[in-house]
Parts: C-alpha cells; sequence; structure tokens
C-alpha cells in the first residue's frame, strides 16, 4: 500500500512490516520528518508491531535521521512491539557505532537474519 | 571576533569561495552537492566524501537551527576551500553563538537515547580538524586527505 511521493515502501511478510526507504539519502529535515510520521502511523496503528527497517538503499543518513529512529524506537517499545534494522552497509553502520547507538537499536547484518531474530 | 581561517588549516581567507544563503535547509541544497560535485572532480575517496557530506549537514543543520533559530529572515554564510590536499569548509550563522563547554555527551548512558546533541560530536569524529570562532557562530571544517581517512570512533 503505497502513498503518491511516499518515503518508505511497505510489505508484509509473516506478521512482520518490511520496511524500505525511497531516498538514498535520508538527509532533509522535512523528508526525516515525514518518514517518522509515517513510520509512526505504522506502529500506532498496530500494538506489538514487529517492524523490520531494511537500510539497502541508504547511503547517506544525518543525526536527525538517528533522532527520528531513536524516537520511533521508543514508541514502538512503548507499544510492546519490536524494531530491528538491517542491511546497513559499513559507512553508515559506523555512524552508529560512533555515536554508540548500535547498543540501542537491534541492528542484524541482514533481513533475513532480523526476521529470524523476531520474538513470536 | 576573528573572521579569518584558523592559521593552522593552512590557506588564506582570499582562498576561499564564498556563498551567502537565506537561512532555509532547502537553500543549502545546490551548493552542498556543489560542493561535493567538486570533490569527485578531484578524485576524493568514497570515505572522505562521505564523511564531508556528514559534517557539512550538520554544520548547516546547527546553524539553521540553532545558530539562526530557524528564523528566515537570517542568512547564511558558506565559505570553502578545495585543494588537492585538503578541504576546507566554514558556516557561518548569524546568531549569538554558544558555549562549547555546555554541550553535553551524547554518547554517555544518561544522553543515548535522547533525539538530538549529535552534531558536534559527529563533526568532530570526521574530520580532520574542527574550530570555532570566538563568539561561536562560525565553524570551521578542514578534512586532510588521507590515505586512510577513517573516522575516529571511540571504544
Amino acid at each position: 500500500m503505497e502513498q503518491p511521493s511516499s518515503h518508505i515502501r511497505v510489505k508484509r511478510a509473516d506478521g512482520v512490516s518490511l520496511v524500505e526507504f525511497a531516498d538514498r539519502k535520508i538527509l532533509e529535515e522535512l523528508s526525516i520528518q515525514e518518514i517518522g510520521e509515517e513510520l509512526e502511523k505504522l506502529v500506532e496503528g498496530e500494538p506489538g508491531i514487529r517492524l523490520l527497517l531494511n537500510f539497502k538503499n541508504v547511503d547517506h543518513l544525518s543525526s536527525a535521521a538517528l533522532g527520528m529512529l531513536i524516537t520511533l524506537n521508543k514508541r514502538v517499545k512503548e507499544q510492546s512491539g519490536q524494531l530491528k534494522l538491517s542491511d546497513i552497509n559499513r559507512q553508515i553502520f559506523e555512524v552508529f557505532k560512533i555515536t554508540r547507538l548500535n547498543r540501542v537499536f537491534d541492528i542484524h547484518e541482514t533481513a533475513d537474519q532480523a526476521l529470524a531474530g523476531f520474538r513470536a | 571576533m576573528h573572521r579569518s581561517v584558523p592559521d593552522e588549516f593552512g590557506v588564506r581567507d582570499g582562498d576561499l569561495v564564498e556563498i551567502v544563503l537565506p537561512n532555509d535547509l532547502r537553500a543549502v541544497r545546490p551548493p552542498e552537492e556543489q560542493i561535493m560535485r567538486e570533490l569527485l572532480q578531484r578524485r576524493y575517496s568514497d570515505e572522505c566524501r562521505f564523511a564531508i557530506r556528514l559534517a557539512l549537514e550538520e554544520a548547516l543543520t546547527n546553524a539553521v537551527r540553532h545558530g539562526n533559530r530557524n528564523d528566515a529572515s537570517k542568512r547564511l554564510r558558506i565559505r570553502y576551500h578545495i585543494s588537492p590536499k585538503r578541504v576546507i569548509i566554514a558556516v557561518r550563522d548569524e546568531g549569538a553563538g554558544f558555549r562549547l563547554d555546555r554541550v553535553a555527551d551524547p554518547t554517555k548512558q544518561e544522553n543515548l537515547e535522547r533525539p538530538s546533541g549529535r552534531g558536534i560530536m559527529l563533526m568532530n569524529a570526521y574530520m580532520t580538524k574542527v574550530r570555532y570562532n570566538e563568539t561561536g557562530n562560525e565553524v570551521w571544517l578542514l578534512k586532510e586527505r588521507a590515505a586512510r581517512a577513517k573516522p575516529v570512533s571511540r571504544k
């Protein structure tokens, strides 16, 4: 189900919401805000959501994007859901490590590994 | 209030290209892309370009949101210089400045889940040098083209 000019693509598989990003660069404040809102809608619409964000198309992000992800992570937890991130490239993963956010998020190398990791 | 490039950066004020822009994160896209294109033309590595784009993005966001307080009537001044050996970029806002020593460490446990506060830390990690003018409304970024341009990460 895609909206026109949506920043994300959502698929469902085995009770998991799989999200990919349409933008290669998650830098612009307006886009980040819109992405945050789209993801929040998904989360609010499904308490206990199992949400996987696949970063395979992403080659840049800013600290504002990290902030959006942190807020999302909190929201998912509040709703007793699970959030996982996957397919983060080496450079972007370095950003997560430098900011120590690799300890805050549940990050998997591949989407398959992430899917296997969701609790029932 | 010194308006000059820090001495240790190794270039003169006259070597810098200057761009003045309205305080709008959309207005900064074209000059940012221009700088990135030049870096590509000058064959700066993917690693370097990633680092510069990230640091520049953080510097611009800080200037627009914090320095100029999202005031559309304010302006930004970008100055830059790209040479075979180094890249220097300065971003100046029209704000009153800030105190670097008052900025919290975003990697401390108690700050880790705050949604903001990582811009300065990322600039420091990815650039060779980061300097502020005395007032604190201008940041100078230096990136040297090195054999191995790895960002500094804490263990």
